[in-house]
């Protein structure tokens, strides 16, 4: 959770006032709210964190982070499945699939 | 790791680890602040490859596990309400509360739901405007202007069935609590990069210079991880206490002022427990009167939970730095990530989890372990 994942600025809106924009990780991309870096451009690269940008980044060191996150899992661990880790540590079955929603 | 090659830059690897050993004299112990440095330091068994004198100690800056037991309870109180959506990151789903968890509460039939962004729980709120919706504002500094944005945009846009259930913490008050500790042994920090992104590091000077301790802002790939180390062993050799950044590619002094302008309108520091620690005077935030309206809390009237935490689980000690996550007797054994007692234990970042991931086949067996109950604690009073 603590993570703070480089991301590509792909596409930015303005939602209710709020400057929020597309990042793409690679194989993932994600909504992320731009309020705190408001003036970044898109393909611009910026540090992502629970789906904020709080800071930009180089594209070179951006790059280099990404493969180290994707080569050790931690993109899985950010992105993926969490119910379904959950479950699997433990050992019960997924309260998630029967009618609940995310 | 343990082997240069698994290093992304080698070369470089090598150059800092024979840096790190030529300069080394004596013993020293560094902390690493945050949990996310933990797992990497384990994960790649960074520690083996310093020289032997050098000792990390792992710190408390795991968001998860030092979410006080009563915080969790509360949470897990509010969530099983009828009528209530309760929103989370997907790390504190397994964190035990004192009889379940909010896996369980799930399958008990409660609505918790896992959100990747603060934001995505105030857009369930403004769609359900008939439900209660509830965040579960945990973290750092890092993730407090995230969870501040929910709140703030709240109130900007009338959106009164959101509440935010706050227990955030703040790095510095944790530092002065561990070197004011009578058994500290900490000789240098390697402080938490992604805090520093957002507050910059101008409240570590102060704290350099009353401890005399060296104070790193380090990253979290194992390289950065290393220059971090480097840094310090270098510091702590020529006798200087100094504040350094090590990972200026995301961290400037200043921090990022507009983040740091929205937790100072939507939070104020109050004095804040930790799980297993207990309280550290001005270590944490509450919303400011402005924001008090949607604080979950004063909302389901939950304020008035109180809970005694386990005491057989030692991860207090752990969380301080004063006992490695093997030598506590429960370790792999009454706890394990599937039974687990305490939330170290539960968290990626938590150093319990993270021992038990990557070190279990060297610790040795139960019955050479120092027994339940006795240990540093006991020796520290």
């Amino acid at each position: 959770m603590c993570l703070a994942v480089p991301g590509e600025i792909t596409e930015i809106w303005d939602d209710e006032g709020t400057p929020m924009g597309r990042v793409s990780f690679g194989n993932v991309t994600k909504d992320v709210c731009l309020a705190y870096v408001p003036d970044i451009q898109v393909g611009e690269y910026t540090i992502v964190h629970v789906g904020f940008a709080l800071q930009r980044l180089d594209e070179k060191s951006a790059l280099e982070t990404l493969a180290i996150f994707r080569q050790m899992g931690e993109l899985d661990a950010e992105f993926g499945d969490q119910w379904g880790r959950a479950a699997e540590q433990a050992g019960m079955p997924r309260p998630d699939v029967m009618g609940g929603m995310s | 790791m343990k082997y240069l090659e698994e290093f992304q830059d080698p070369e470089l690897a090598k150059r800092l680890l024979d840096d790190i050993h030529a300069t080394t004299t004596q013993p020293w112990a560094m902390m690493e602040v945050c949990g996310g440095q933990t797992h990497s330091i384990i994960r790649h068994g960074l520690d083996q490859l310093l020289p032997d004198g050098i000792e990390l100690i792992h710190g408390p800056g795991c968001p998860v596990c030092v979410t006080p037991l009563e915080v969790i309870d509360k949470a897990l109180e509010i969530a099983s309400r009828p009528g209530v959506i309760f929103c989370s990151f997907g790390d504190m789903l397994r964190v035990p509360g004192s009889d379940r968890d909010l896996f369980r509460v799930k399958s008990a039939g409660g609505d918790v739901r896992v959100v990747y962004s603060p934001m995505d729980a105030l857009a369930i709120a403004q769609k359900h405007p008939d439900r209660q919706v509830v965040f579960f504002g945990i973290g750092f500094e890092t993730t407090a202007p995230p969870n501040a944005m929910t709140v703030y945009q709240a109130r900007k846009l009338g959106i009164d069935n959101f509440s935010l259930l706050v227990s955030h913490v703040r790095v510095p008050p944790a530092i002065e609590a561990i070197m004011t500790s009578p058994v500290c042994r900490v000789q240098a920090f390697l402080a938490a990069g992604h805090v520093c992104t957002v507050m910059g590091t101008s409240e570590y000077p102060a704290l350099a210079e009353r401890f005399e301790v060296p104070i790193v802002v380090t990253g979290f790939e194992p390289l950065d991880i290393l220059e971090g180390i480097r840094r310090a062993v270098h510091q702590l050799e020529e006798g200087r206490h100094e504040v350094e950044n090590a990972y200026p590619r995301v961290v400037c002094d200043d921090g990022n002022p507009i983040a740091i302008e929205m937790l100072e309108d939507v939070f104020e520091v109050v004095d804040r427990s930790w799980r297993g620690i207990g309280m550290i005077p001005q270590s944490g935030w509450r919303l400011s009167e402005r924001y008090r309206p949607w604080d979950a809390e004063a909302r389901f009237e939950v304020g008035d939970i109180r809970t005694q935490e386990s005491s057989i689980c030692r991860s207090g000690e752990v969380l301080q730095g004063l006992i490695k996550p093997h030598e506590c007797a429960a370790f792999g054994r009454e706890c394990t990530p599937r039974t687990p007692l305490g939330a170290t234990m539960v968290s990626s970042e938590g150093a319990c989890a993270a021992y038990y991931l990557y070190r279990r086949l060297q610790v040795p067996p139960p019955s050479e372990r120092v027994p339940v109950g006795a240990g540093a604690k006991d020796e520290a009073r």
